[in-house]
């Protein structure tokens, strides 16, 4: 028996390094999570429990959002399909573990890039897809027209484990305002109790507020108060520790922005090979070897554009075509006055 | 020899595969924490929160540390068990003593009680009260008060606040009331066993617990006056009361919820411990001249007790266990407080749930000490 073994088992290596050979490049080997992901054959993609216009999902069972098209454009670009995705609805408090403990790939649930995240809990944060801020919505009927107007024992309501719980301490503390904090774990239960006038005032990420307003009752009885009171830039995470994967969920992010920025869209992303602009056929796979250095094909970034769009495309599809926030204010292209700068694909 | 080998080596190989187990996991642990860069440690319990909470029984606010954060959680956490197990008792108590009532009308209405509470999901309807109440409560400016001073209200129940003046004199009445009380009792005993009378303890225990506090107002200087709630305008549609004391929607919603939910329970504890103590013991306690009421209170209760006790005692666990669901309705319990907010914010998962699992585990075993005591009290003694 022992001398069938050996012969099993240098067989079963030389086939593996056969397999290794055959079908893995260097990149491929280095990344685990690539390798698992090309194995599995779908994008393990953390989203929210619902948040119109960011990660959302309708009857059917259909995720769309813009955090939903980061997923979507990694699957394109790794697998070629970007609807080869698994989703995980995470609440705030659940989704850093699912992450660090290999549940999830990629988190891209509206989260706030922040210091002590990407240091402290085994995180990367890969970039921004929206810059957001934190505001205050409240009844119109109550007059407050400013977060000048709030008085001492408001109450306000908002979830735990966010930035926003503290971001709330910080600013009722600068102003010397004494208030209630009412804190549930789901942001469905934050709007119920609010909209029942448990609070005189919902505070959480100004786009949260626009999207949770269009689920309240009566949307017209609420207006969003102007203030912004802190910087939520809010993108894609990833774990520590795979720098390729790391690369290609950033990669996958910016060549949408910089596909919008030079007017590749995904209409007119296959006649857009013959362009005179190097950096235009860089990013439709036309020229270049772009892909090869995280372990990817030349057409990655086209599989994206034309399958997913490029930024501009899913804003306009998930947040302003839904009425959320037709403005795109501060995520507008660093070209057309806004803060949209991403760096080069080249 | 061989006999005593056999009895010992399925011991070993359990413990041996006890230890590996908790050995891989905790190596597993270590190795994929070092892999992603996150430290282990419980330093953090100092730091600074920088998180409020809506409802604390101490002193606290961001600026203590996350240990003071945990305190708050784990009191409040106290706070509704304990309520929700007092609560709990006397309504199971009373319906399950109305459960074995003659009167067709409180059986059925009792049963149908127990019935309806029990087999609906704790978390339902927690919601339910909740939500339902959250609706159906009026707006602060709507209220109308009870008795002149109580507001019940969708941002809680408002209630006058006691102001105490010598508050450490009427407190040592008290104290002074009871241990005079247990002396008497004590006394009451030793009359009846040595002379066959029995004292009227009760009324004079009641007696006790009037007059003394009563004294400290009249001759120690006590004095009580209410703090009644103010109605305050915050804009122009929006109002609180200020003043007095507010026992938020959410706290009330929560013990409502876990003791309407757990009496179902007792009451049918009761009722096992009283069927189950013999007809004949009845009969043989009426055939020796005690009224109705000692046969209640000295044959079928200290009988019945000793079935009661036991299975009531897990319903106390289960109680205080469920307490936790107050995360789904903002009440800042343990689990909201320390392992929610204090998690999301410091991200020592690992030490924050092992810190609330033995938090539990101790509040757990220390209510079965205290029952489990009770219950040997109660025992019978054999001589």
């Amino acid at each position: 028996m022992f001398k069938y073994l050996k012969q099993l088992t240098s067989l079963v290596a030389m086939v593996a390094v056969l397999f290794t050979f055959t079908t893995e490049t260097m990149a491929a080997k280095k990344s685990k999570t690539l390798k698992n992901t090309q194995k599995k054959g779908f994008v393990r993609c953390g989203v929210s429990q619902g948040l119109p216009g960011f990660s959302n999902a309708d009857a059917a069972g259909n995720w769309t959002g813009i955090d939903v098209d980061v997923c979507r454009a990694v699957a394109a670009a790794v697998l070629g399909d970007a609807n080869k995705v698994k989703f995980t609805p995470l609440s705030a408090k659940e989704r850093f573990t699912a992450l660090t403990s290999g549940e999830i790939d990629i988190l891209s649930r509206n989260t706030t890039w922040t210091l002590s995240r990407d240091a402290d809990i085994g995180l990367t944060f890969v970039g921004v897809n929206f810059y957001d801020g934190q505001g205050f919505m409240v009844r119109k009927s109550s007059g407050i027209t400013s977060t000048s107007q709030f008085k001492d024992g408001i109450s306000a309501c908002t979830n735990i484990g966010t930035t926003t719980e503290l971001n709330m301490r910080d600013f009722f503390n600068s102003k010397g305002i004494s208030y209630e904090p009412v804190a549930f774990e789901k942001a469905d239960e934050v709007v119920a109790a609010y909209d029942a006038g448990r609070c005189d005032t919902y505070t959480t990420d100004k786009s949260g507020l626009a999207a949770q307003r269009t689920k309240m009752s009566n949307p017209d009885d609420h207006i969003v108060l102007p203030e912004t009171v802190s910087k939520e830039p809010l993108g894609p995470v990833v774990r520590q520790g795979d720098s390729v994967w790391e690369d290609i969920v950033r990669w996958s992010l910016n060549a949408m922005i910089e596909a919008e920025e030079y007017g590749i869209t995904s209409a007119n992303a296959d006649s857009m090979k013959t362009s005179d602009n190097p950096a235009v056929k860089r990013l439709v796979g036309a020229e270049g070897e772009l892909g090869a250095a995280f372990g990817l094909d030349n057409e990655w970034s086209l599989r994206i554009i034309k399958q997913v769009g490029n930024y501009g495309e899913s804003y306009k599809r998930n947040i302003a075509d839904t009425g959320i926030l037709p403005d795109r204010g501060p995520n507008e292209l660093w070209t057309k006055g806004g803060i949209l700068y991403v760096p080069p694909a080249r | 020899m061989n006999f005593k080998l056999q009895k010992i080596v399925p011991q070993l190989i359990t413990v041996l595969a006890v230890v590996l187990v908790f050995g891989f996991f905790s190596y597993n642990a270590q190795v994929n924490m070092e892999n992603r860069g996150i430290d282990f440690g419980y330093g953090f319990l100092s730091q600074e929160s920088s998180f409020d909470v809506q409802f604390s029984l101490i002193e606290y606010d961001g600026s203590h540390s996350y240990f003071r954060a945990y305190l708050v959680g784990l009191l409040n956490t106290i706070l509704v068990s304990v309520i929700g197990i007092i609560i709990a008792t006397i309504l199971g108590i009373i319906v399950g003593v109305a459960r074995l009532s003659p009167n067709y009308l409180i059986n059925k209405f009792a049963a149908f009680y127990v019935e309806f509470f029990r087999n609906i999901p704790l978390l339902l309807q927690i919601f339910f009260w909740y939500f339902a109440a959250l609706r159906a409560l009026p707006l602060p400016q709507d209220a109308d008060a009870m008795f002149g001073v109580f507001f019940l209200t969708i941002k809680g129940l408002y209630v006058p606040a006691f102001v105490w003046e010598n508050f450490n004199v009427f407190f040592y009445s008290i104290v002074a009331a009871i241990i005079a009380i247990v002396v008497i009792r004590i006394h009451a005993r030793k009359v009846q066993e040595t002379q066959g009378k029995q004292l009227p303890v009760l009324w004079i225990s009641l007696g006790l617990i009037f007059i003394l506090p009563l004294l400290s107002f009249l001759i120690g200087g006590v004095s009580l006056s209410f703090e009644i709630p103010k109605l305050k305008q915050l804009a122009a549609t929006s109002y609180k009361y200020e003043g007095g004391l507010n026992l938020p929607p959410e706290l009330i919603a929560l013990t409502l919820s876990l003791a309407l939910y757990t009496a179902t329970f007792i009451a049918e504890c009761v009722r096992a411990g009283i069927q189950g103590v013999g007809k004949g013991q009845k009969e043989a306690a009426a055939s020796i001249g005690l009224n109705p009421n000692q046969v209640l209170k000295l044959v079928v209760m200290p009988q019945a007790l000793r079935i009661i006790i036991p299975p009531t005692t897990n319903q106390y666990l289960n109680l205080t266990k469920n307490s936790s669901l107050a995360a789904a309705i903002a009440y800042p319990d343990l689990v909201l407080v320390f392992a929610g907010t204090a998690l999301m914010q410091t991200g020592k998962a690992i030490e924050i749930v092992s810190i609330t699992m033995l938090t539990y585990l101790s509040l757990s075993i220390s209510i079965s000490i205290l029952m489990n005591w009770y219950n040997k009290k109660i025992a019978i003694k054999e001589k």
